[in-house]
């Protein structure tokens, strides 16, 4: 099967889909028995921690580990030189390091050059945790520190330090789409504007970790915190054995958001278990996951947009500077993300885009929920509220005016093959805050804003993304499931059982899920891109349509009814005047050789790669629409910001669990009122000042209102049932809806996340001073 | 390497003797030497909440306490709500209700603020108990189902739940 036959399902139709169910992974989950990734130990485990560089810019001089291996119960310690091979490859094909294919890699442990505070240089394995700490503290390795660059804007420039060899524009992205100087030309209005985006770390609540052991049959494997099990082929790839002896299970993640994507534990747990042929477990400090782990692109953006008086966007120009940090990562496609989603969910005829991200010596950036394509939300919802502004047209007018529909084409040459309910989306906050709050005193200030947003779900069309999964009856009438989908927490596998007992009437208690296993489960590919519902939904729908059609078939011919009145409902196959067992009727399966068990894949959209200056017709499978609003007050002494109310609408598709759904939208937009309002990675000369979430303050549940969703069902997604991915997309439009709530409140707008008190006082500043 | 001390807690209602590290945290302590692996370790720095438990009723960051410290005392984790046959507790079944928890990471923890607030007995307003749970970071639900889920258990289950924590204390639960 494939993306072209998109399936809906009228609601009303719907038994078990659609439903406000439990999730499955509840129960447990809330009676303290889940055991994540760090609740599994061994009788004789070894731990595993990592020296890590303390400067960001330096040549290894010395490396001398005798001091510490001489520490009483440690196992062995490793360098580079110790590693089978040590490099971490990324390749990404159609990119560019100036004009090459960009093939960029990192060492697992660095040898003779470190490019970030933070990066792992040592790994020491110990019988106790006591024992590391003391070994590690022993281990010498001397420093000549270099001149680093800590600026993406400052690295470009022409005698910047080179991070690495081939110097620091590590992935660039044009677009030039109509007349763009015509269409500023011709315009009554032009708006322009530069915004900040800031470091933002993921702090999901389980740090990095993982235990490692060999198994049985001498197999490697590696349970920990992961939203990718496919990466078992990069850790078989730096030991130099082959992908089946390696295995990677996911437990339930304690959160992921991106930050899981990339490796964390998994080669340097990998090389202990090796090494010592013991159990291993590393977990990774708070400390430690703030100092070292990616983050989210810094971004500088800057937007000049074209309109009519009536607010008709004519054209618009973006500029996009992204700071990459010390190594690639997935920083190419992240900026990607940025340029494909810069001009919002709005009609931009003529485009002129440049995106570039740089290397520097800050801690290196990669995935992060909304993947570049929230960042330039800040840009260009910031753009549309002073365009309305400027014109006088209510916020929600203009982007009505503008919103994009079924058959526009994006700036990058992308069609919109779906329906887009953004003006419904933007109707049902409105409608549902009603009036503006007043203010709750004097020196108080209350204002509301609204932001859009487009986010793709699915992969980049040229990864021939794929999922499969396994479905099978036992013969008491349960059902099984395997699928290699990691759950990181937003219902994954739940979500997998509700749409196999859609399909085949199996009550969701009769249902087992095992996921996340990579020599287990079929492989679903990772849980990330807002994938996982498109892609192992389907894989799982059109395993389940290959075990009905078999069953009822083998009924039909058995009992010689007609084929088209069966179904199954829960426990038996019925139609009019007719109900047989289900344990019959799959006994009738296996004496007509008749399977009772099936595999589905399903297999993305499929596309060409794009090259630097993007034109393509097809680079996401498809895009989810959203609006949100929220009314805040401004303590205009003190520069505090309460936000009083949100709302945030979102065209779901179908909601196979409307409180996963909820879930999700009020989980992702308190995150991104954490960005708004309060997170930053703090970065002094690439020095890495954020220890703890002492200082890194992410929402509590005192900074956040209660989130009020809307969820609106167009049928119109790709994935089972026509559902839309919905894991990334609530996440864009906070810091905008904020900024612009704040500029409704004082008259002055920020432009520089997070909006601190400080940043908001100097605002009130700005509209309080004449002229 | 600090000196080893015996430390005897009950745990759940069942006492638990371990000899170990003087030094041990009292999460280490009862995560490495004694299994119990429901209290978390989120931040080691009692930020994040998601290592509370209730000693001797009160609510305490497990991974700033010496377990030596605490020698003696009545330790409840979030399997201490649990009814005698192992089902979900009053407060438990309302998280369950509410969808309260998505990855569940910080459930464990959030549920034993959740207690503590819910044994003092008086009826709490959802600004108390946003405040009462504000040590505990969420960082899935945005912290609408879990501030539900505590309405709710508290309109049915106040008593049940003070009546709990404090037959837990005592160590006749199991």
């Amino acid at each position: 099967m494939s993306a072209a036959e998109i399936r809906s399902s009228k609601a009303e139709e719907l038994r078990v889909v659609h439903q406000r169910l439990p999730r499955h992974d509840q129960q447990e989950k809330i009676a303290g028995s889940t055991r994540y990734a760090g609740d599994l130990a061994f009788t004789n485990m070894l731990h595993a921690r990592l020296v890590r560089a303390p400067v960001p810019s330096a040549k290894i001089t010395r490396r001398d580990a005798a001091a510490a291996a001489a520490v009483p119960g440690v196992a062995c310690i490793l360098f580079g030189e110790d590693v089978p091979h040590n490099l971490i490859w990324v390749d990404v094909p159609g990119q560019t390091v100036e004009v090459a294919a960009l093939k960029a890699s990192m060492e697992v442990l660095a040898t003779d050059r470190v490019r970030f505070h933070g990066e792992p240089v040592a790994l020491v394995v110990a019988d106790s945790e006591e024992a590391l700490t003391e070994a590690c503290d022993l281990v010498d390795i001397e420093y000549e520190e270099l001149p680093g660059v800590f600026d993406p804007a400052a690295a470009l420039a022409p005698d910047a330090p080179a991070v690495h060899a081939p110097g620091n524009l590590l992935g660039e992205w044009n677009i030039d789409r109509g007349a763009v100087d015509e269409a500023f030309a011709a315009a009554d209005v032009v708006v322009q504007g530069t915004y900040r985006t800031q470091p933002v770390d993921h702090a999901y609540l389980e740090p990095e970790v993982g235990v490692g052991w060999l198994d049985d049959e001498g197999v490697l494997t590696l349970r920990v915190a992961t939203q990718v099990v496919e990466h078992y082929r990069d850790v078989a790839r730096i030991l130099g054995i082959p992908d089946s002896r390696v295995r990677v299970i996911a437990p339930y993640v304690g959160g992921g958001f991106g930050g899981k994507e990339d490796m964390t534990v998994e080669p340097y747990l990998a090389l202990a278990v090796w090494r010592t042929r013991r159990p291993v477990r590393m977990q990774w400090s708070r400390q430690e996951s703030l100092l070292a782990r990616p983050k989210r692109h810094a971004m500088l953006l800057r937007y000049r947009t074209a309109a009519r008086a009536d607010g008709t966007i004519l054209g618009q120009e973006v500029d996009i500077t992204a700071d990459s940090g010390a190594y690639a990562y997935l920083s190419a496609l992240v900026l990607l993300y940025s340029s494909v989603h810069a001009c919002g969910p709005y009609r931009v005829d003529n485009v002129r885009l440049r995106a570039r991200c740089a290397y520097t010596n800050n801690p290196p950036t990669s995935a992060f929920r909304g993947f570049g394509g929230m960042q330039v939300v800040f840009g260009y919802e910031s753009q549309m509220d002073l365009l309305a502004r400027r014109l006088g047209i209510p916020a929600a007018d203009i982007r009505k005016r503008n919103a994009l529909a079924r058959g526009d084409v994006l700036p990058v040459g992308q069609p919109i093959e779906t329906e887009v309910l953004l003006a419904q989306t933007i109707d049902a906050v409105c409608d549902r805050a009603g009036d503006k709050p007043r203010p709750s005193g004097p020196r108080r200030a209350v204002g509301r804003g609204i932001a859009s947003n487009i986010q793709s779900y699915g992969r980049l069309v040229w990864l021939n993304d794929s999922a499969a999964a396994w479905v099978g009856w036992q013969l008491d009438g349960s059902l099984t499931v395997r699928c290699g989908v990691p759950d990181i927490g937003g219902g994954q596998a739940s979500s997998l059982a509700q749409i196999a007992s859609e399909v085949l009437g199996t009550p969701m208690d009769k249902i087992t899920v095992h996921f996340g296993d990579s020599s287990l489960t079929p492989l679903a590919g990772t849980t990330t891109a807002t994938r996982q519902l498109l892609m192992s939904g389907n894989a799982v729908y059109e395993a389940c349509v290959l075990l009905r059609d078999g069953v009822l078939g083998a009924v039909a011919e058995a009992a010689g009814q007609p084929l088209g009145g069966l179904r199954l409902d829960p426990g038996a196959v019925t139609a009019e005047g007719f109900e047989m067992d289900l344990r019959e009727a799959l006994v009738i399966c296996r004496r007509r050789n008749v399977p009772i068990e099936a595999l589905g894949t399903f297999f993305g959209p499929k596309g060409k790669p794009v090259v630097r200056d993007l034109r393509a017709d097809r680079v996401f499978p498809d895009f989810t629409f959203g609006t949100h609003l929220c009314d805040v007050e401004v303590d205009l002494d003190t520069g505090k910001v309460r936000v009083l109310r949100y709302v945030a609408a979102h065209d779901v598709g179908r909601a196979i669990n409307p409180r996963s759904v909820e879930g999700q939208i009020s989980g992702a937009v308190v995150q991104g009122l954490g960005m708004a309002l309060l997170e930053e990675v703090s970065l002094d000369n690439g020095v890495n000042l954020t220890g703890g979430l002492f200082q890194y303050l992410i929402p509590a549940s005192t900074d956040v209102p209660d989130i009020e969703t809307v969820v609106l069902e167009s049928g119109e997604g790709m994935g089972p049932f026509g559902a839309r991915g919905i894991g990334e997309p609530p996440i864009g439009p906070p810091s905008a809806a904020v900024a612009s709530a704040i500029h409704d409140a004082i008259g002055h707008r920020p432009t520089v996340l997070p909006i601190t008190p400080e940043r908001v006082l100097a605002c009130v500043d700005a509209s309080e001073q004449p002229g | 390497m600090s000196e080893t001390v015996t430390v005897t807690l009950v745990v759940n209602g069942r006492p638990v003797t371990r000899a170990a590290g003087a030094h041990l945290t009292l999460l280490r302590w009862l995560r490495d030497e004694a299994g119990v692996t429901d209290p978390k370790y989120g931040c080691g720095e009692g930020i994040c909440g998601a290592c509370t438990v209730l000693v001797d009723g009160e609510p305490v960051s497990a991974c700033i306490v010496l377990a030596a410290q605490v020698d003696g005392a009545e330790v409840t984790t979030a399997a201490g709500l649990l009814d005698r046959d192992g089902s979900l507790g009053p407060l438990q079944r309302a998280f369950h209700e509410h969808h309260a928890a998505q990855c569940g990471f910080c459930t464990p923890g959030m549920l034993m603020a959740a207690a503590a607030l819910l044994s003092g007995g008086r009826p709490a307003s959802r600004e108390e108990i946003r405040a009462a749970l504000h040590g505990n970071l969420c960082r899935c639900t945005g912290y609408g189902p879990i501030v539900d889920a505590v309405e709710a258990a508290q309109v049915e289950a106040t008593q049940v739940e003070a009546a709990q924590v404090e037959a837990a204390q005592q160590g006749q639960r199991r």
